[in-house]
């Protein structure tokens, strides 16, 4: 068969790209050859776009194990503890197939986790959905929910925290992303690279199917009106099988038969086998007649790019066959030896005894095509903003229209949804600045939480890319959490673009600054370009996944008031700034100006700060001030705790909206107890921190003098209808 | 107390039961599905979860596994079985329990935590928990919508085999205050002997005040001090 022009393209491959795969093989490749380059060469899978600005993210510290490159990052917690963990993007599969999309999204995170041993202990999710009135978003809502829903709850992992948006900008290409977190003893972390020649290579898991084939090639092109045509390709989960998967894995892993270990995610037997080899400088040989296939008559092109969910490809040390394959069929999985590591550095194909396909290792892995594409800044447009009309709203009505908001309502039709309480260690659920999860049999937590902020990163991505990683860090400080380190999806439009490319760059460089800064390294992450439809691209959306650790769990912290007459400090410094803001958004319809300025050093000092309070027992509950304010964030602690508050008219401002809507950053709400306020200024003035005493506690009330007071059960009421009427 | 806690695969509480049989002072031991005999057990407790991964019908499949016609023969020997969740699913797909649980009524899952009252302690399971006692158990599940034919929800009645009800936090049994559409805001039953305790909520997950509330702490006591 001779590879044309348009078999070059249905491979999502430029004939650029051809024309150097030729010189590479010093030949054409055959159809096996070119769908392997190009589930390789693939956005996806190659990162060749994003490459060059990833590198200079901060990926080292004392707190990290291993930073990027290896199917999650890992990071030390102290006493031959060690957290797992990533985020990834399953955003097109999700738009054409929600339920399957999703629920193979938290699937194949999972896998990442317990690849490299360590046991999952919580998921969590960032989903993005168009706007509320596009007629697909509700069926996607209900979809992509009930999927996460599906296979976390099945496979026994709680899912613990995520964040739900609706804008527009997602109308034609929601966003789905899946992060896992895993516990693993330090002393016995597994990687994917191979050692030795000769070694059996083992397929486990389920059978090979034809799903999924070239799905990593879909995840690599905009969508068009042809999309739905690509259901075929969506791969279908099995949490039951994953969680026998889960059980045989770490039980293998238990004794030293594992040399290295790979998931097929994306791209399936042809990067699983090819990543193993290329990190060992080794080649690897496949026998596909012995690959478990679920349908008949399947061919090499199809087994080599089929992304069949729950398998693994596993290199065993020499005579640990038999002893392996027990575990497997114990847990009634596949157990098939289908080749062996070779010294030729090739990827060696043979069907039935017969050469199929043999390609350079590295032709596929470190040759793959690495872009510097043209990027543009981004050009700061003025504000239109009247500020004079804005002032004249109604305090309570503007505050009403934020709380009744698909944004802001409470999520809990979201939340109940998903199993939250398995494994019983729990200790914070969904609806925190962050989640708490509890080390199995030990006295310390982790924190967890995810973040982005897509209207900022729009505006001025590099103010963005700083804000999402510190409003992160802050919301783990506010559960009492030392912050350790990240992991980010980045969901972006067509590289292509130069614009888009700019935002890219650019929601990197602040991504980079701020980690830099806080000492706050990125282990782990996926990039997603090609979000978009017929050239709209959707705006800059990174997802920041942080981890951090509560080293004494005594008395873990929160944002729900304790009880009244506390006293409430707001620490940091108010400006007032409103353009961007969620006021504007829902009140206006206005998405204009700048994001908030970030002052790294007031962010760090004021989150030391705060964590230092935490930690002396001096705060009854901490909530962090980002999206819609101060109002937003005392009205969520408020709503949580059946406790309102009384607050002074602000003296020395502006004006009340401003003061109250406005989203300045490095800010928190404590709450403390009255007698300790002479220890709490202590602490807050020898830090040169800025902070005001706005006001108590009290029943009943949510009350700020001369501009509202309501019931708290009324502002309940409001927060908590729009899922259930929509 | 010996107990055994019985593992399918796809369960997926057996872990968080186990903890809380240790805590409560049990002997617990992890029981195999393809095992063939039980060791020596005052109480059988069968796991929430998705055994074999809810394909069929929920615990379908898992009725009809090798272990089961051992719990059979130790429940008609009075042996205590605990079933949750899905081990409650479990106990009515092999008929030890009557009645079937079918999909909750919004056809969603549901995970938070719901006002259980208890309806009869003077049971094994249910002696250290006053009558009407109202508790906060988290409930988790995607069939739990207990319904049973009219003669059997008599005998419920008539027998006092009714164990829980669903209901509000003053204690009111009524619709608003029933999660998933259950007769009768039905949580938990026991056979006629009231040796077996099938129950959709999770007490397994509240004993612990860091992670939840200490509400299930007392079933747990109820059994060991019987």
């Amino acid at each position: 068969m001779t590879i044309t022009n348009k078999i070059i393209e249905k491979h999502g491959l430029k004939l650029k790209e051809f024309e150097n795969i030729k010189k590479l093989m010093k030949r054409e490749p055959n159809l096996l050859e070119l769908g392997i380059f190009s589930a390789m060469w693939n956005e996806h899978c190659s990162y060749k776009s994003s490459r060059i600005h990833l590198k200079k993210l901060p990926t080292k510290g004392k707190q990290v194990i291993q930073g990027p490159g290896e199917n999650a990052g890992v990071i030390d917690i102290g006493d031959n503890d060690a957290i797992v963990f990533k985020i990834e993007s399953h955003n097109h599969p999700s738009y054409i197939e929600p339920y399957q999309g999703a629920a193979t999204g938290v699937g194949g995170i999972l896998r990442d986790v317990f690849t490299m041993g360590a046991r999952p202990i919580a998921l969590l999710n960032s989903i993005h959905f168009g706007s509320p009135s596009h007629p697909k978003t509700k069926s996607l809502l209900n979809g992509v929910v009930s999927g996460i829903g599906g296979y976390g709850n099945c496979i026994g992992i709680p899912t613990v925290a995520g964040e739900t948006k609706f804008n527009e900008t997602y109308n034609e290409n929601i966003l789905v992303n899946a992060m896992a977190v895993g516990h693993a003893k330090k002393d016995k972390i597994f990687y994917s690279k191979a050692k030795g020649i000769n070694k059996s290579v083992v397929y486990v898991g389920s059978k090979t199917g034809r799903d999924g084939i070239h799905g990593a090639s879909m995840a690599s092109a905009e969508f068009d009106e042809n999309s739905e045509d690509k259901k075929p390709t969506v791969q279908v989960g099995d949490p039951f099988t994953e969680k026998l998967l889960l059980e045989a894995c770490l039980e293998l892993m238990k004794d030293e038969s594992i040399i290295a270990i790979q998931d097929m995610g994306a791209a399936g037997l042809t990067s699983s086998s090819v990543e193993m080899a290329s990190k060992g400088s080794l080649g690897i040989e496949l026998n596909l007649e012995k690959v478990p296939c679920r349908e008949e008559n399947m061919t090499p092109y199809e087994m080599m790019l089929s992304e069949s969910q729950e398998r693994m490809l596993i290199i065993l040390e020499d005579g640990k066959e038999e002893h392996a394959r027990k575990i497997f069929n114990k847990w009634d999985l596949d157990f098939v030896v289908i080749g062996k590591t070779t010294n030729t550095k090739n990827l060696t194909l043979k069907f039935n005894n017969k050469l199929v396909g043999e390609i350079q290792i590295d032709a596929l892995a470190t040759k793959a095509p690495l872009y510097k594409r043209k990027w543009v800044r981004k050009k700061i447009k003025k504000s239109k903003l009247d500020i004079k009309k804005i002032r004249n709203v109604n305090f309570e009505e503007a505050l009403i229209k934020v709380l009744s908001s698909p944004n802001h309502s409470n999520k809990s039709w979201v939340t109940n949804q998903y199993d939250q309480m398995v494994m019983g260690d729990t200790v914070q659920r969904s609806g925190a600045d962050a989640a708490i999860v509890r080390i199995h049999n030990k006295d310390k937590a982790i924190a967890v939480t995810v973040d982005s902020s897509a209207n900022y990163c729009k505006s001025q991505p590099k103010i963005g890319g700083k804000q999402i990683v510190c409003e992160n860090w802050r919301n783990l400080i506010s559960v009492g959490a030392k912050p350790l380190a990240i992991t980010n999806c980045l969901n972006f439009g067509n590289p292509e673009n130069e614009e888009v490319m700019g935002e890219f760059a650019e929601c990197l460089e602040g991504i980079k600054e701020a980690c830099e800064f806080l000492n706050y390294p990125v282990v782990s992450g996926n990039v997603s370009f090609y979000n978009g439809t017929n050239k709209k691209n959707i705006f800059p959306t990174p997802v920041i996944g942080g981890v951090g650790i509560i080293n004494k769990l005594s008395s873990p912290i929160n944002h729900k008031f304790k009880k009244d007459k506390s006293l409430l400090l707001l620490i940091g410094k108010t400006f007032g700034h409103i353009e961007q803001s969620c006021f504007l958004k829902e009140n206006f319809s206005i998405i204009d100006g700048s994001p908030p300025e970030i002052n790294f050093f007031n962010e760090k000092n004021n989150g030391e700060a705060v964590l230092n309070l935490i930690t002396l027992g001096l705060t009854n509950s901490v909530h962090d001030v980002s999206n819609g304010g101060l109002i937003v964030a005392l009205c969520e602690m408020a709503m949580s705790s059946n406790y309102g508050i009384k607050i002074q008219k602000p003296k020395k401002v502006r004006n009340p909206i401003e003061y109250f809507f406005g989203e300045d950053q490095g800010r928190f709400i404590v709450e403390i107890n009255e007698d300790d306020l002479i220890k709490v200024e202590k602490v807050l003035q020898k830090n040169n921190i800025y902070y005001e005493l706005i006001g108590i506690t009290q029943k009943k009330y949510f009350e700020i003098e001369g501009l509202m007071k309501s019931d708290i059960n009324d502002l309940f009421k409001i927060n908590s209808q729009w899922y259930n009427q929509y | 107390m010996n107990s055994s806690v019985i593992v399918f695969p796809g369960s997926n509480c057996d872990r968080d039961i186990a903890v809380a049989l240790e805590k409560m002072q049990f002997k617990n031991k992890m029981v195999w599905h393809k095992d063939t005999t039980l060791p020596k057990s005052d109480l059988i407790v069968i796991p929430g979860g998705f055994s074999y991964g809810d394909y069929l019908r929920s615990g379908a499949i898992a009725g009809k596994s090798l272990i089961v016609s051992e719990i059979i023969k130790a429940a008609n020997s009075g042996c205590l079985i605990l079933g949750i969740c899905n081990g409650f699913q479990i106990l009515t797909e092999t008929g030890l329990l009557k009645g079937t649980l079918l999909r909750n009524k919004n056809l969603k899952f549901i995970n938070k935590d719901v006002n259980i009252k208890v309806m009869n302690n003077e049971t094994k399971f249910t002696s250290k928990y006053n009558l009407n006692q109202i508790l906060k158990i988290n409930i988790a599940h995607n069939e739990g919508n207990y319904f049973t034919k009219k003669s059997h929800l008599e005998e419920l009645k008539k027998e006092g085999l009714i164990a829980f009800k669903y209901c509000d936090e003053k204690g009111a049994v009524n619709d608003r205050s029933n999660p998933n559409g259950a007769l009768e805001n039905i949580a938990g039953i026991f056979n006629a002997k009231k040796n077996i305790l099938g129950m959709m909520p999770h007490p397994e997950r509240m004993v612990d005040e860091m992670i939840s509330n200490t509400d299930g702490v007392n079933l747990f006591s109820s059994l060991i001090n019987k």
